[in-house]
């Protein structure tokens, strides 16, 4: 049987993730419980490490990746071990070059799936589905995100919530940095009002998972399964997608799905100001809609497609009238076609422009 | 030439003909061509537009070739932080949106149409022209003291607007020809 999986979410580095982690670890361990940490982020912070004593730690795989030693959980050590709980820091941290998983999140995957229950940690910056509005918010881009199906998938969600004003605090007594690096965080990250839109958001994922809980206690897992509906839009920089997102919004709203928009970019691919201000101005419409914008490189449209409707889940796409040409067409072959032959099981949309109807008679 | 040559030569140019015919049948119908250099002219609005105010936007686009950008501007209540999601608002938003875009399309006139938000309009608007650029802003004026910019709206507009800015009066007609939200 699968374990258990518990995620401590926090809106920033310092809320005390780590060491709620441990504590439940400790009361688990005094309840006569087996557990071990898996991955514990060495962050060297003493209260930390005071917390970590007496709870056995599984020793780390250790890699060589340049002139660097790396660090990393032992997945098939912890595995082996068995424990009933494993304490796994940091969901979202990418392993070193040649491990067998390139993300943590994988390697908790396969301890559960081994039966073994996993208390792990994350901020709320590190979800995809938040990843631009972050970069938004707070002018740095997370490169080491996780998909939004891990909350989604996990068994509770607890948010570890402190005011921007405590973990100030916090960061000032030289409790979650060293003393220099702590200055140029509060002037930087850790500035009241970037930690405020971090802790809002903290706050509406966990409320929003409570509310997708409590209507999947309503619907048997059955149904839920056959109404889940997910709906992924096209588009490109470029004004005509504005509609094509308004459209799958609307689509969405009727099916009570989620909304992705993606734009899969050439690589290489240079913008000009245009699209640069049109692909901004899409951002801020899946902000206003509540959908998930997504940018993606790939040279091959419909492969880079396939590969985020079957890691997303996607029932629907919708896509603008394509412009080809019926020579290209015939030359290359109709993107319609591939999406349809390569998306089995796939609703595919194409929206049209209202105006191109042909004017009814009066 | 034999009387088999020519038959295959027929047959052969009734393919080309039968070939050209299906490639040039019923084409895509063709985006309309925006030059990159297009002039772009704001008409921002919320909750209602007077169609005398679109027409008169849509024609002040045509004559300058321009890109009609409307904006509907959402206002953002106090309790909900800025960049939340506003699912009612954009139901009430969005087919007026679509409306007013099917009728610039309709006269041939590129449309770029934005939802945008703010605390209050003029809020909103200014995150707007701070991130956008435009030539132009057609602000719609209340027609029977309803709909369009208030007084006060259209004073700070005319004060801060960072480009040229027309007041659009509606032309006084029948107040139940005033195109409204209906979601």
């Amino acid at each position: 049987m699968r374990g258990r999986y518990r995620i401590l979410l926090g809106m920033a580095a310092g809320v005390g993730k780590t060491y709620r982690m441990l504590q439940e670890g400790q009361q688990a361990h005094a309840e006569g419980q087996d557990v071990v940490i898996g991955y514990l982020e060495p962050h060297d912070r003493p209260e930390t490490a005071v917390l970590a004593e007496g709870l056995e730690e599984v020793p780390r795989l250790r890699t060589e990746h340049g002139s660097l030693e790396l660090n990393e959980m032992d997945v098939d050590a912890v595995i082996r071990r068995a424990p009933e709980l494993a304490l796994i820091d940091e969901l979202a941290h990418t392993n070193a070059p040649g491990m067998r998983n390139e993300k943590r999140y994988q390697d908790i995957d396969e301890v559960l799936d081994a039966g073994v229950d996993v208390i792990s940690t994350v901020n709320v910056q590190h979800l995809e589905s938040l990843n631009d509005a972050i970069a938004e918010l707070t002018d740095v881009r997370v490169r080491e995100t996780f998909p939004d199906r891990i909350l989604e998938e996990a068994d509770e969600v607890v948010l570890v919530d402190l005011t921007p004003e405590a973990l100030r605090d916090r960061l000032r007594a030289g409790k979650v940095y060293t003393k220099d690096r702590a200055e140029v965080a509060l002037n930087n990250f850790f500035r009241v009002d970037k930690l405020s839109a971090l802790r809002e958001l903290a706050l509406r994922e966990v409320a929003e998972d409570v509310e997708s809980r409590r209507q999947s206690l309503v619907l048997d897992p059955l149904s839920q399964q056959a109404v889940a509906e997910r709906v992924l839009a096209l588009v490109t920089p470029e004004a005509r997608s504005q509609r094509i997102l308004r459209r799958a919004w609307r689509s969405a709203e009727r099916l009570g799905a989620q909304l992705d928009a993606v734009w899969v970019r050439r690589q290489g691919r240079e913008l000009s100001e245009e699209e640069q201000v049109s692909l901004a101005a899409l951002r801020r419409l899946a902000i206003v809609l509540g959908a998930h914008f997504l940018e993606e490189e790939g040279d091959d449209l419909v492969a880079t497609v396939r590969h985020i409707v079957y890691e997303r889940g996607t029932t629907y796409v919708l896509v603008g009238t394509p412009d080809e040409s019926r020579w290209r067409e015939v030359v290359r072959g109709s993107l319609l076609s591939a999406l349809v032959r390569e998306l089995p099981g796939v609703d595919i949309r194409v929206v049209a422009n209202r105006a191109d109807r042909p004017e009814q008679p009066q | 030439m034999s009387g088999l040559d020519v038959a295959l030569l027929a047959a052969v140019a009734a393919l080309a003909v039968a070939l050209v015919t299906l490639l040039l049948r019923r084409r895509p119908p063709r985006r309309l061509a925006v030059p990159a250099s297009a002039r772009r002219i704001l008409v921002p609005f919320s909750g209602s537009l007077d169609p005398t105010v679109l027409q008169a936007a849509i024609r002040i686009a045509h004559a300058e070739e321009a890109v009609l950008v409307p904006a509907y501007l959402l206002i953002v209540p106090l309790r909900y932080g800025e960049d939340s999601p506003l699912r009612e608002e954009v139901k009430l938003a969005m087919p007026l949106l679509e409306a007013v875009e099917h009728a610039a399309l309709r006269a041939g006139v590129p449309v770029d149409a934005r939802i945008e938000k703010g605390r209050t309009l003029t809020h909103a608007l200014r995150r707007l022209w701070d991130v956008e650029p435009f030539d132009r802003i057609g602000a719609p004026a209340p027609a029977d003291g309803r709909g369009g910019f208030t007084e006060k709206e259209l004073a700070w507009l005319l004060l801060n607007a960072p480009t040229e800015t027309l007041v659009l009066k509606p032309r006084p007609r029948e107040p139940r020809s005033r195109l409204r939200s209906t979601a």
